[in-house]
């Protein structure tokens, strides 16, 4: 045992430098930088923010490098590194609505106060690789034209003065929010619960399930509300210096959905809906939230629950890409003594199943 | 802010290099419970508050981590400030709610039922009792055992409440739940955990 | 919503600093504070890196819930006219911390705030200014014109 247990550091001591080799590659090839990283691989980058749950661009380039491009692996590194920082407290509540918008779009109005901005999108781009991108690129400066200084309201604002669209939950002073990292997740969970597995979770998990709600497992009739990216200002209430101190701004993006609607003998139907926010410009992984997290309303709203987007235990339980690749992964590791233990039942229950059968065969034999 | 006037008192000069350093001396000392260990010198901290507390605070407590004060503690200004500024710890009224209690008066320790003993399924989630006492080097010896001991150690201090040990046995009936405690004096500290027991006193 | 010097009371002065100060690289501060005579201060709370947990709002305008965390570093100093001064920041530049701390207790010196202002807050608010108009001017240009097409004879 001694001696396996030595050759064990040693290999992978020696895995580890072959690692490092292979992760710098061709050394003839210039190395990356973080910069580079974050500048030219940028969504990438805020996926690792998002589902790592930590907004910091740089530390996400490094996961990023370190993990050789495989993002499971640097959400993995980033959720590590986090969990060494200390906690100075909770942020203001972001104010999407005073975002300063990059991009900003919806599928249910042409005609909308601030207009629609395309922004920087990969919508109407034909798909076609461009091989002029292999070489050295230097694209014209973006066009410019003369900004509107005019706000941008959310679309469910607009609908809500009509009461057309059901209102958002309201805070109920001195409540608890709800915070996965601090507290076990039990069930039923609240919706800031679920909201919050649901930014961390992994944009494949959840796209998929959203995909399964839009193809009848747990159809909720969605239309794109709104989508918006842009910068928004981050403010925390530091007690010892008594206000709300600016910290700057981060990017995040905002889907909401506008749902079928629903209504009783006492409330006139309306619209509901369903909310998705991340961080950086993840507008997959926002469509994809909101229409889960419209889904998981099923109880709440009076509908059947039939699918497995609906399903909030089996939701909210996989949709942690650290958590599922560590249990996947971990059948990997050394399972030499269940194995034999496997393998030692099996035997023996062949040696009964021979001996069970070569009896008739010695009996026929015998006669 | 209006509470941060000149009175108040920097922290660790070196704040990650003596956190950890606390660290590794406050968890030595829960893992050989009895001895008398030291943090370093050097941290700023209230006058009526011991080294080995302050920097047992500057190591351990967080937003996240309620602190009840006893009656010296928190009718002392200079001590709440301190605390929020350096470790923004919320300070409570209710020493159930409480994860690091700071006592300066041991001597008035209310009911150590009156604190978190924890619960079946979280029994860390108990509340750590510092208390600050007249001496760890002189005073009647006693004799501790439990894990972390090897046979008994002996422990010469000046310790209130005179029946702290007697207290303390509550931890018996309650384990896995239960009080940890750490007496400090000056610079010196001495850890107590929950599996602690008294084998002899007197001498 | 930026920093404005028209904030009347000391603290939207302050806020409003901050705010400019947040979002200017801490090389560019420096360099304009290396223009200042800076008064003697002490270091009340070295820099440290930490997090905030990032809260936004269920359905933008709702009950909040946690979104994730962000880095942070925080400092705080104390000149020795007694003015504290604090600095919080996205990011992990403890450097950067200290010295919007330093511009925090700065600006509520009487000695110093106008200097402050003048000399590092308002030409960073200028820049940030710029760098906002220009991805405005650029998100603009991407806005749609709809129009309706005018099919058959008028």
């Amino acid at each position: 045992m001694y001696v396996a247990v030595k050759g064990g550091e040693r290999a992978i001591e020696n895995a580890h430098r072959l690692l490092a080799h292979e992760r710098r590659g061709d050394r003839n090839v210039p190395e990356l930088s973080l910069a580079q990283i974050s500048e030219q691989l940028g969504l990438a980058v805020d996926r690792v923010m998002s589902e790592g749950s930590l907004y910091d661009r740089e530390l996400a380039a490094l996961a990023i490098k370190q993990a050789r491009g495989d993002l499971i692996e640097a959400i993995f590194l980033v959720r590590a590194f986090r969990a060494t920082l200390p906690r100075f407290g909770a942020t203001e509540p972001v104010d999407t609505g005073a975002m300063r918008v990059q991009r900003r779009v919806s599928s249910t109005f042409k005609d909308i106060p601030g207009g629609q901005v395309l922004g920087p999108t990969f919508d109407y781009t034909h798909r076609l690789l461009d091989p002029q991108l292999a070489m050295a690129s230097d694209p014209d400066a973006p066009a410019l034209a003369e900004a509107s200084h005019a706000p941008t309201p959310r679309v469910t604002d607009i609908l809500g003065q009509d009461g057309l669209i059901e209102p958002s939950p309201q805070t109920v002073e001195g409540a608890p929010v709800g915070d996965l990292t601090r507290d076990p997740l039990g069930f039923p969970a609240g919706r800031d619960l679920r909201l919050q597995n649901l930014a961390r979770g992994d944009e494949g998990f959840l796209l998929a399930l959203g995909y399964s709600t839009q193809r009848g497992y747990g159809r909720n009739h969605p239309f794109a509300g709104e989508i918006r990216f842009g910068e928004v200002e981050v403010e925390f209430f530091a007690e010892e210096i008594g206000f709300a101190v600016p910290l700057g701004s981060i990017e995040l993006t905002e889907c909401q959905m506008v749902n079928q609607f629903k209504g009783s003998a006492t409330e006139p139907p309306c619209f509901t809906r369903g909310y998705g926010l991340a961080f950086g410009q993840s507008e997959r992984k926002t469509m994809s939230m909101a229409l889960v997290d419209r889904a998981l309303r099923a109880r709440e709203l009076g509908e059947d629950l039939v699918a497995p987007a609906q399903d909030e235990e089996f939701v909210l339980s996989h949709s942690d890409n650290v958590q599922a690749t560590g249990f996947v992964e971990h059948l990997k590791l050394p399972h030499y003594v269940d194995f034999q233990s496997e393998l030692g039942l099996l035997r023996k229950l062949r040696r009964e199943f021979a001996e069970a059968n070569a009896e008739p065969a010695l009996k026929e034999a015998a006669e | 802010m209006q509470s941060l006037d000149r009175a108040l008192q920097p922290g660790f000069a070196d704040k990650v290099l003596s956190a950890q350093a606390t660290f590794r001396t406050v968890m030595e000392a829960m893992a050989r419970p009895g001895q008398v260990m030291q943090v370093e010198d050097g941290v700023g901290r209230p006058p009526s508050m011991m080294a080995g507390v302050a920097a047992i605070a500057l190591t351990l407590f967080d937003q996240e981590t309620p602190i009840w004060l006893d009656a010296p503690l928190s009718g002392a200004p200079d001590i709440g400030a301190w605390l929020k500024f350096h470790t923004g710890a919320p300070i409570v009224a209710d020493p159930a709610l409480a994860s690091f209690a700071l006592v300066a008066a041991p001597e008035q320790l209310p009911d150590l039922r009156s604190f978190a003993l924890g619960s079946a399924d979280y029994p860390d989630r108990s509340t750590t009792l510092v208390l600050q006492v007249a001496s760890l080097s002189v005073g009647p010896m006693c004799q501790l055992r439990g894990p972390g001991i090897d046979g008994t150690v002996s422990l010469c201090a000046s310790i209130a409440p005179a029946d702290l040990f007697a207290r303390l046995s509550i931890n018996e009936a309650l384990f896995p739940r239960g009080i940890d405690v750490i007496l400090v004096d000056g610079r010196s500290l001495v850890a107590m955990p929950r599996t602690t027991r008294l084998a002899a006193a007197g001498g | 919503m930026d920093g404005n010097m028209s904030g009347n009371t000391l603290q939207e002065r302050r806020q409003g600093a901050m705010q400019v100060l947040s979002h200017a690289p801490a090389a560019d501060i420096a360099l304009r504070m290396a223009e200042l005579p800076l008064p003697p201060y002490q270091q009340l709370r070295a820099p440290e890196n930490g997090l905030v947990m990032v809260r936004g709002r269920i359905g933008g305008d709702g009950a909040p819930f946690n979104l994730g965390e962000a880095t942070v570093s925080r400092a705080a100093i104390r000149l020795h006219s007694g003015e504290v001064g604090f600095g919080y920041v996205l990011g992990r530049d403890g450097e950067k911390a200290r010295l919007i701390a330093l511009c925090d207790a700065l600006i509520q010196s009487p000695d110093h705030a106008s200097a402050i202002e003048v000399k590092v807050v308002a030409p960073l608010r200028a820049e940030m200014r710029a760098a906002r108009d220009q991805a405005a001017a650029q998100a603009a240009a991407t806005r749609v014109d709809f129009y309706t097409m005018v099919r058959g004879e008028g």
